[in-house]
């Protein structure tokens, strides 16, 4: 096995492009550490990220936030601008693991290892984030969406690296929140998540709304449908109802331990319910 | 597998080692260098048990390469006392019996030093909060968190 730590993206990419067996990309390690010690992955080359050039910055700029790589998700949750833009984002991504793994661990690692129970991912989702990819054919950019395609699997060609991860700019009266279900207080992985991005129109009713559920399917869901009908509503008790048939229909999660299909069904729908509510408390709606 | 040549501070020391590419850092501090204050519980980044500060950053060095330490600050359990002096939390832990068997107390000592580095003032919940990354199977954590506010006061004070 080899470790290297590029300076460049570029040189990241050609290494990883080159390479012949298989290959890793680390950031804060806290899935491929594990999933080595275990035996389930065993790379012939590990590409450390962390001393690329501005893989560990966030960026706010004209367009919104740009994530770096690397960035651990302790560093989300003390950045104030983020945090009053994207409180759900961050909510999520301080959700994964103790403060020793909040250390190290980071949203696209999150997204990359391609959990359907990944916390940070349905609130990136219905952020709308966009993950900006660097590879052999140069630089692409993609909804967050797009990254995993089932469990442990991903878009992502040989030679890819997601180089950062992009949130828009906030418009006024805009919010967002994620919600989870897990059977302790804290440090599990989610039965079953929610997350929910909301802007709002001057009289306080729904302007655009992104719905998103995680642990409910092979990848995290985003439910368009679910969206489209709180537009326009200020979240009556008829719109929710709506909302939690349409989240609880829009799942097609398994039956494990950690929970059963109708279970994950049913809670679906309430954590859709209850991430919204507080989205719209969040933008300043009643 | 070709070694890889690390320079890097523990504890205020320059260390260099050579280590594995798929070491980790706490089989380097244990294995290469002697430090074995940090204990392997897990191995998996879920009992706290192996904590380390790097750059500042509380983490599981379980889950942490030996090679990345490279050019970084890593303070472990063996930098908290001065000499004979122990550090507040060391003192406030004896006093309150915040430990029994001890194999999770050097990953608690740490995870509450960063704790109270960053919060000098924490709430019971907050404590309980900061440290639940860390597994006691012994003391039921009542005592722990009294000897972390204990500290905290009289760090405070200091």
């Amino acid at each position: 096995m080899r470790y290297i730590r590029p300076l460049s993206i570029e040189d990241a990419v050609g290494e990883l492009a080159k390479a012949v067996g298989p290959a890793a990309i680390l950031a804060g390690g806290s899935d491929l550490l594990v999933r080595m010690k275990g035996g389930f992955i065993e790379p012939e080359l590990i590409v450390d990220i962390k001393r690329i050039g501005g893989l560990s910055d966030v960026t706010e700029t004209a367009d919104g936030f740009r994530i770096g790589a690397a960035v651990p998700c302790a560093v989300l949750g003390e950045n104030k601008a983020l945090r009053k833009a994207w409180p759900g984002v961050v909510e999520a991504a301080n959700l994964i693991g103790s403060k020793q793994v909040q250390g190290r661990c980071t949203i696209t690692g999150n997204l990359c290892n391609a959990s359907p129970a990944a916390d940070s991912v349905p609130a990136l989702v219905a952020a709308g984030a966009k993950a900006v990819i660097a590879g052999p054919s140069g630089k692409r950019t993609i909804a967050v969406e797009t990254v995993p395609t089932g469990p442990g699997r991903t878009s992502l060609a040989k030679g890819e690296i997601i180089e950062a991860i992009l949130l828009d700019k906030r418009p006024d009266h805009a919010g967002d929140a994620y919600l989870r279900f897990i059977p302790r207080t804290e440090m599990d992985i989610a039965v079953v998540s929610a997350g929910v991005n909301l802007t709002l129109d001057d009289h306080g009713a729904i302007k655009t709304a992104r719905v998103a559920l995680g642990a409910a399917a092979p990848t995290v869901l985003l439910v368009e449908e679910a969206g489209q009908v709180l537009v326009g509503s200020k979240l009556d008790e008829a719109t929710l109802e709506r909302l939690a048939k349409i989240c609880s229909g829009a799942c097609r999660p398994i039956d494990d331990k950690r929970g059963t299909i109708e279970f994950r069904r049913k809670v679906a729908g309430v954590l859709a319910q209850r991430a919204a509510a507080i989205a719209y408390k969040r933008v300043g709606g009643k | 597998m070709a070694g890889v040549a690390v320079s890097t501070t523990i504890n205020g020391d320059a260390v260099e080692y050579l280590c594995q590419p798929d070491e980790t850092l706490l089989e380097v501090l244990r294995d290469r260098l002697g430090l074995t204050g940090a204990k392997e519980g897990c191995g998996t980044g879920d009992c706290g048990a192996c904590s380390v500060i790097v750059d500042g950053r509380l983490v599981c060095s379980c889950l942490v390469l030996g090679a990345e330490a490279e050019g970084r600050k890593v303070e472990t359990i063996e930098g908290m006392a001065h000499g004979d002096q122990l550090h507040p939390l060391q003192q406030k832990f004896l006093e309150h019996a915040a430990l029994q068997c001890g194999i999770c107390t050097p990953g608690f000592l740490i995870a509450a030093k960063d704790l109270l580095a960053k919060n000098p003032s924490p709430t019971e919940e907050e404590i309980r909060f900061g440290l639940a990354g860390n597994l006691c199977r012994c003391t039921g954590y009542d005592k722990i968190v009294r000897a972390v506010q204990d500290a905290a006061n009289v760090m405070k004070g200091a």
